[in-house]
């Protein structure tokens, strides 16, 4: 890998950031407003304190989480969108830039992406509710990488996925992560789930960080059982999703399909 | 000194479709071989074969020496192509563009290469633009200086001018060739405009339905198939493809 082509293509999104208003409406705007939604929700069911304890901290943190989650994913997603969607596939592929260097550069958007939300939504969280995320502790941070590379994982999948299928999957782009979320246990617990749901949701590494995170919030004991599981199945399945999306490229350059993505 | 491209028995089947049917030819270093051939013919896939954006069926293909399904990272630092066919990111200026195809190659001197390419192909006045912003004819300007940019060793050149007005269009034929004179430049060069064909070719590959039928120079190519120009040749050639397919279906 040569970190000046990754270093390329994270500068051509930068210099888009700085000047597309849609793009800055992503970060700032429509995580802003998910905020406000989520915590009138929080505060009205704050009044039932007695009978749901810890309700703010339980919603305004999943949702915080979630979201890490889900712009992980768009990083990924929509970086590769942008090149289809400025024709300018083809000047990537037919230079030396490699397939993984390709995804090294949007895995790094991703997480400049997730940086910039999670700063307006910790912030706005403090201003409008008074809710401060650290709360969970130390704990946050191995619980974020989690679900920073569950993100990637479902990226990568939805990048192969619109590579393969053309334009007509661009749409999974946006909902994808949202087949994820019921398994995912995200606002509730795990035990919740129906039997043979449940078992899908322990496939799941995002459910188990959600999982884990109540954890730390009930005082239960130290989540170190769901981090395993969160790490140990994200790591299996990224090797699985990054070898998957090299097999689509090959795939797609044997029957042309590359040059024909944003067509 | 052995050809800086060789291509041999290429082939590309898409399905039941043979886009290009096993053709072989090489490319001398500092010589600009014109692909010629009605739409269809397979000049465009065999560009994208030799770019490795398309996998051949069969056949191999060595650029520099080396076999592209096995080096290609070397071999694509020093190649480049520009068509009228492909775009840059919109939402960046035409410098802007240019630098990130200068790191995207792991460019030294980026700033004097800039500076040198825009005043080269005139484009001082639309430099700071948004790449939307520009007209068809500055945005083959822009695909143009970021195939020049890098300074390829190869470079594959399909419609370059298609949307160029006459003068800048007759401008990059000549600055094209300056390049050549001075470095060396091989080019690959694909166009519907058998003047610049002729003007802008050592020799030229003739294509239909995939296969190279005729190969040499522009009045080799006239001669042998007893017409006038090549615009003749190239109308007969056409029309013989356009009643296969007729009959094809």
């Amino acid at each position: 890998m040569k970190l000046h082509r990754i270093t390329a293509l994270i500068t051509r999104h930068l210099y888009l950031y700085r000047r597309s208003l849609p793009r800055l409406m992503e970060i700032f705007y429509w995580p802003f407003l998910d905020l406000v939604v989520w915590g009138f929700i929080t505060v009205y069911l704050t009044r039932f304190q007695g009978q749901l304890p810890g309700v703010i901290t339980f919603f305004l943190g999943a949702l915080i989480l979630w979201d890490v989650l889900f712009r992980s994913q768009q990083g990924i997603t929509i970086s590769f969108l942008e090149e289809i969607w400025a024709r300018n596939l083809m000047n990537l592929f037919a230079s030396p830039l490699k397939p993984s260097e390709f995804l090294a550069a949007t895995m790094a958007m991703s997480v400049f992406k997730v940086t910039a939300v999670s700063c307006v939504m910790i912030v706005c969280a403090l201003l409008f509710y008074s809710y401060n995320v650290f709360v969970i502790g130390l704990w946050l941070l191995p619980f974020v990488l989690n679900l920073i590379v569950a993100g990637w994982i479902i990226g990568v999948l939805t990048t192969s996925l619109i590579m393969r299928f053309g334009q007509e999957a661009e749409v999974l782009a946006w909902g994808m992560v949202f087949l994820f979320q019921p398994i995912s246990c995200v606002f509730y617990p795990m035990d919740v789930l129906p039997g043979w749901l449940k078992a899908l949701a322990w496939a799941n590494p995002a459910a188990h960080v959600f999982e884990g995170m109540r954890g730390v919030l009930n005082h239960a004991v130290p989540p170190l059982t769901n981090l395993a599981w969160a790490t140990g199945l994200n790591l299996f399945y990224l090797v699985v999703m990054i070898a998957w999306f090299h097999h689509t490229f090959n795939v797609c350059k044997e029957r042309g399909l590359l040059v024909r993505v944003g067509e | 000194m052995p050809p800086i491209v060789q291509v041999r028995n290429l082939t590309k089947q898409f399905g039941d479709f043979t886009a290009v049917d096993g053709i072989s030819f090489d490319i001398r270093q500092g010589e600009i071989l014109g692909l010629l051939g009605p739409n269809g013919a397979g000049k465009t896939t065999t560009i994208q074969m030799l770019l490795g954006l398309i996998t051949p069926t069969a056949g191999s293909i060595r650029m520099f020496g080396l076999d592209l399904t096995t080096h290609r990272e070397e071999i694509l630092q020093q190649v480049n192509f520009s068509s009228t066919y492909i775009s840059m990111p919109f939402s960046l200026t035409v410098e802007e563009n240019l630098r990130v195809v200068a790191r995207l190659y792991g460019l030294a001197n980026v700033e004097r290469r800039i500076d040198d390419v825009v005043k080269k192909l005139e484009m001082d006045s639309f430099r700071g633009k948004l790449t939307r912003r520009l007209s068809s004819g500055q945005m083959t300007r822009l695909t143009l200086a970021k195939a020049i940019l890098t300074e390829p060793k190869i470079l594959f050149l399909d419609e370059p001018t298609a949307s160029l007005d006459p003068d800048i269009a007759h401008k990059t034929r000549g600055l094209l060739r300056e390049i050549r004179a001075a470095t060396g430049l091989t080019m690959l060069y694909t166009s519907h405009n058998m003047r610049e064909m002729e003007e802008m070719s050592d020799r030229i590959i003739f294509l239909q339905r995939g296969k190279i039928v005729a190969e040499g120079t522009a009045e080799e190519i006239v001669t042998r198939f007893g017409q006038s120009d090549l615009e003749e040749v190239f109308l007969k050639l056409a029309r013989e493809q356009e009643q296969f397919s007729g009959k094809g279906r």
